[in-house]
């Protein structure tokens, strides 16, 4: 073997074996994450835990029901906004998007997405809980609708994208009107990639904190009503985790855990549907 | 050139010319199609034949910086007119593409059906018996007919191929537009699609575009060879291919450029 070759040899294995240490690196961290959780919180895990709602401070048992129900209707909610909203929005840059005001709406998306949610948090207060006089659930909704939009916006448009030009030329060919096109063919096309990205959407709002401290606000009792203040369960983690009981800190990590698996929920189901939208195009 | 008296005349050019912006890619061309006839189009790569079909059809404005002068005539009207809604154009001229582009969500049915639905037809008995027609005359019913159901994407390239010309045959249109329908189809394939051209044509006005001299022979009635976006000849296939009047058709046609 020449000295050269030898090199190069010595050289592949060296970035071969540091490449896979940054991997094992970025994987330890979601490792040691849930790890920690589990051995944490798993144990507070009980059938109190998802019916009972919190006792007063220095109570021991109650559960966190409130806000599990509460994080279940704010980002419900602001699915139910955001989604058609942000699909839209991505289907109309991917189809149409090429002039001027496409170029606006792509550029305002950017800098909305690389916005601090807190910043959109302070925003929300400022247009609708100040002016309703209130904190609600809704505002929260609100909020986490505007963090979600131009994330799902520009990952429609994304996907939308990918779909053949040859395609939208052949339902064109055959006498379909632009629009027709846009959502039958190319839309219903990207359809598995859309519906991937607005899980991910979902499950990144998910576990958002900021935005909620200053329109949801929290609330120790069970709601259902989204013109009142309403628990999340990152709130709830924040408020646990910072409070000076063991019980409390017991309750953070089992609702960690819980918000946890819900995202990790979120997020298989996502590869689930790339998988089948792979499948299909076999 | 002049088609035979009793040949009803079905699509005409007029000067046409076809532009990219200021850049002209088919310059000045004028052709007759008479009915029931194949034309195939022949040419070396970017010479602007391609560009001339989506003319016919209307495509080609769909393009960036995509327009047209001169006029297109389809049954002595121009197609270009302003009272003519393009989309319904593209009902009565059907268009098949160089690769196969069946509708991925959709069935083998519904790929064949999609034509009719878009124009307003609903009817589940009278779908069923285009549907059965169509994929008949281009023959593939035999082939899919136990599984009408099953996804466009689960035939073969060249059945994908068939697929999409009876889409295209589907709506029953007046003319019917290959774009190098065979180029990413096997000899077997590429067979089939041939003997289909002179089974459509007793029904349909058919052009094709093909970079397959042989194919042009083997296949059409009238030749047209285009260079660098010119018309340079259009003739009967078996004159062009003997005796070409022009030097350029025949360094073309035995091979010494292209």
């Amino acid at each position: 073997m020449s000295a050269r070759s030898l090199r190069r040899h010595v050289t592949s294995g060296l970035m071969t074996g540091l490449v896979a240490v940054l991997s094992f690196t970025a994987v330890l961290a979601l490792v040691l994450i849930l790890g920690d959780l589990i051995a944490k919180g798993a144990s507070s895990l009980n059938w109190d835990f998802f019916t009972k709602n919190p006792v007063p401070a220095g109570q021991s048992g109650g559960g966190v029901a409130n806000a599990i129900v509460g994080t279940g209707i704010i980002v419900g909610l602001a699915a139910l906004i955001g989604l058609p909203v942000g699909v839209g929005t991505g289907l109309y840059l991917a189809e149409y998007g090429s002039g001027r005001l496409g170029w606006i709406v792509r550029f305002v998306a950017d800098v909305l997405n690389g916005t601090p949610s807190i910043v959109i948090g302070i925003f929300a207060w400022t247009w609708l809980v100040r002016p309703l006089h209130g904190y609600s659930a809704l505002a929260g909704s609100v909020a986490l609708a505007a963090l979600m939009v131009p994330m799902i916006a520009r990952t429609t448009e994304e996907m939308v994208r990918l779909v053949p030009h040859s395609l939208r030329e052949a339902a064109l060919a055959l006498g379909y009107p632009r629009w027709r096109t846009s959502l039958r063919i190319v839309a219903r096309t990207a359809l598995a990639g859309i519906v991937t990205g607005c899980l991910v959407g979902v499950a990144r709002i998910a576990g958002e904190t900021a935005p909620l401290l200053f329109t949801a606000l929290g609330n120790l009792n069970f709601t259902t009503s989204v013109t009142q203040p309403m628990q999340t369960l990152p709130h709830q983690i924040y408020e646990y985790a910072t409070g000076p009981f063991e019980e409390w800190h017991r309750l953070a990590w089992a609702s960690a855990l819980v918000l946890m698996a819900l995202v990790l929920l979120l997020g298989v189901t996502a590869r689930w549907a790339i998988r089948q939208r792979h499948g299909a195009a076999r | 050139m002049a088609p035979p008296a009793d040949a009803r005349l079905r699509l005409e050019t007029v000067r046409l010319t076809a532009l990219y912006g200021r850049r002209a890619v088919v310059k000045d061309v004028s052709i007759l199609f008479p009915a029931h006839t194949v034309t195939a189009v022949i040419g070396p790569s970017g010479c602007g034949k391609s560009t001339f079909l989506r003319c016919l059809n209307r495509m080609h404005e769909l393009s960036e910086g995509g327009w047209v002068t001169g006029r297109v005539l389809l049954d002595g009207a121009d197609v270009y007119d302003d009272a003519v809604d393009p989309v319904q154009l593209r009902r009565r001229i059907g268009m098949v593409f160089q690769r196969p582009t069946p509708f991925p969500t959709m069935s083998i049915y519904d790929n064949v059906a999609a034509g009719l639905r878009v124009n307003g037809h609903r009817g589940r008995r009278a779908l069923d018996e285009v549907v059965e027609r169509a994929l008949t005359q281009a023959a593939l019913w035999d082939e899919v007919k136990d599984r009408l159901r099953a996804s466009a994407l689960a035939l073969s390239g060249g059945q994908q191929q068939r697929l999409c010309i009876a889409r295209a045959l589907a709506p029953q249109p007046e003319v019917l537009l290959l774009d190098e329908p065979t180029a990413s189809l096997d000899p077997a394939g590429t067979q089939r699609i041939e003997e289909l051209c002179h089974e459509l044509k007793r029904v349909y006005t058919i052009v094709i575009v093909t970079h397959n001299m042989q194919q042009a022979a083997r296949v059409s009635d009238y030749t047209a060879f285009f260079y660098v976006g010119e018309l340079v000849e259009v003739g009967r296939t078996d004159e062009l291919f003997t005796r070409p009047a022009e030097e350029r058709t025949e360094a073309y046609i035995t091979g010494r450029f292209g």
